[in-house]
Formats: structure tokens, sequence, C-alpha cells
């Protein structure tokens, strides 16, 4: 395959991004969601 | 119109109907991604001229689709905001503005890395480049702009005027490479035309595509769920802290 670093790099940099972007929301939806149980509990089917 | 958009605009029946979808999307999204790009990387044939550099594009098309449609999608959810006082339009902005940039860092640099074996250059001050570099200062713009205020409201309404202000760039980054010479190559594929790159490459780009969109309003959604809760549970802690008050 030609051109490899520069087709390695760019997949590496998206699957970093998206991974980075996923596992943030994700985590912050979770302790958003356990916060708001912790408050109010009819929050907690949110 | 307002009546229709508000009804769906319940914190709470967002959140129902969003917790509903979201797994539908986020698996949609990371299927077709994963579908799209491995294609792209290993099936779909290389270019006669570029070679297997051209496999660059299954990432940047993607990323410079969402850039140009996360800000549409921000400056939408600012008019939604500033004309219709849509009680999530405010949030949805904030939380698409991260997740546009990132995209729009995403396609600057991957630009860069097909350019520099292409053209022999990083970095080149191209019509489509630099309107693209402006629109990523668009971005960055709106994030600091909605945390610079005490007042979270006052925030959300200078971001929607530099939202509605920035959209100006969208055409001129659809358009620089015909209204000026660029090194840019022009659209492969148009709405009103036949696209010009082949089907071998065309059908992987078009699920990458799909792919990274459904990612991006997956994550979208994600953040917005958290936001709401948020503000849900600050408006509790407050309301508690009043009446002991």
């Amino acid at each position: 395959m030609t051109h490899l670093p520069f087709i390695l790099a760019s997949y590496g940099l998206a699957a970093a991004m998206i991974l980075a972007f996923a596992l943030s929301a994700w985590r912050r939806a979770g302790l958003a969601k356990r916060r708001l149980a912790a408050v109010d509990p009819r929050g907690r089917d949110a | 119109m307002a009546i229709t958009l508000h009804r769906f605009a319940n914190p709470g029946q967002f959140l129902r109907l969003s917790g509903r979808i979201l797994p539908y999307l986020a698996v949609a999204g990371v299927v077709l991604t994963l579908v799209g790009l491995g294609w792209g990387l290993f099936f779909a044939p290389a270019d006669y001229q570029q070679g297997d550099a051209v496999r660059i594009i299954y990432i940047h098309v993607p990323a410079a689709w969402l850039a140009s449609g996360g800000y549409f999608g921000l400056a939408l959810c600012s008019l939604l905001s500033l004309v219709w006082r849509h009680p999530l339009a405010d949030l949805a902005a904030v939380e698409i503005g991260p997740v546009g940039a990132g995209c729009t860092a995403l396609c600057l640099a991957t630009g860069s890395l097909w350019g520099r074996p292409m053209w022999g250059t990083w970095w080149v001050w191209d019509a489509r480049l630099t309107s693209m570099l402006v629109l990523l200062f668009l971005y960055l713009g709106h994030i600091a702009l909605v945390r610079a205020f005490d007042s979270p409201e006052r925030g959300y309404r200078a971001g929607a005027i530099l939202a509605l202000i920035g959209v100006v760039d969208l055409p001129v980054i659809k358009f620089s490479v015909e209204w000026w010479n660029t090194l840019h190559q022009p659209a492969s594929i148009k709405f009103t035309s036949a696209p010009t790159v082949f089907s071998g490459m065309l059908w992987p780009l078009l699920i990458s595509i799909l792919g990274f969109s459904l990612g991006f309003a997956a994550i979208v959604v994600a953040r917005l769920r958290a936001a709401v809760m948020e503000r849900r549970t600050r408006g509790l802690l407050l309301a508690r802290a009043q009446e002991a008050a």
C-alpha cells in the first residue's frame, strides 16, 4: 500500500476523535443521570 | 410552527424519546462507519494517479460534510433560540459546537495529510482551506463566547448571534472551488449532476458519510441528554436551597 504513514495517521486521528467524543458523552450522560436520580428519584427513568 | 416545535421541546419528553432512539442511532452509526471505512481501506480500488492516498477520502469527505452540516445545525438552533425561544435550542447549539469543531479539525488535519503527498505541501492559503479554517475559528469562538458570561442566557444569546453571522462562511466554503482558482479539486458529488467518482469508491464513501452522520447525531443527542439532566439537577438543587433559605 502506498502512502501508508499518511493513511494510518488519518484513520488513527479519526478513530481517536470518535472514541474521545463517544466515551466523554457516555460518561457525562451516566454521571448526569446518577446525579439527577440522587436529587429527584423520578429522574431515574430518564 | 412555533407550537409544533415547542411540543417537542419539553425536556421530559425529549429525554424519553431520545432514550429510545439513541441506542439504534449509535449502533447504526458504528456499524455503517466500520463498513464504510473497512470497505474503503481494504476493498475499494486505489486511484490510478493518487495511489492508496485516495483512501483518506473516506475520512476527509465525511468530516468536511459534518463540519459544514454541524455548523448549519448550530445556526438553525441559534435561530430557533433567538426567534421562538425554543427551550432546548440553546443547549443543542452548545452541544453541537465542540463536536462540529472536532470534525472541522479532523477535516483540516486529514486534508493536510492528503495534501502533503499529492500537492507536496501540508498547507496552502487556498480559498477552500482558508474558509474551512475560518469555520474552525467560528466554532471555537462560539464555544468560548457561550461560556464567557456569568449568566448562561446572555452567553447563549451572544453565541446565537455569532452563529448566525458566521453562517455566511458556508456558501463561501461550498463555492470557493468555483469562484476562485484553487489547488483543491472541485466537488465530485453534487445534488444537481451525476457523481464523477468511480462507483467502487462512491459506495463506501456514501456509507461512510451516512455512518459518520449517524454517529455525529448519536454523540450530540447523548451530550444533549446529559445537558438536560444537568440543568434539571441544578434547577432542583436551586429550588431546594431557596426553600430552605
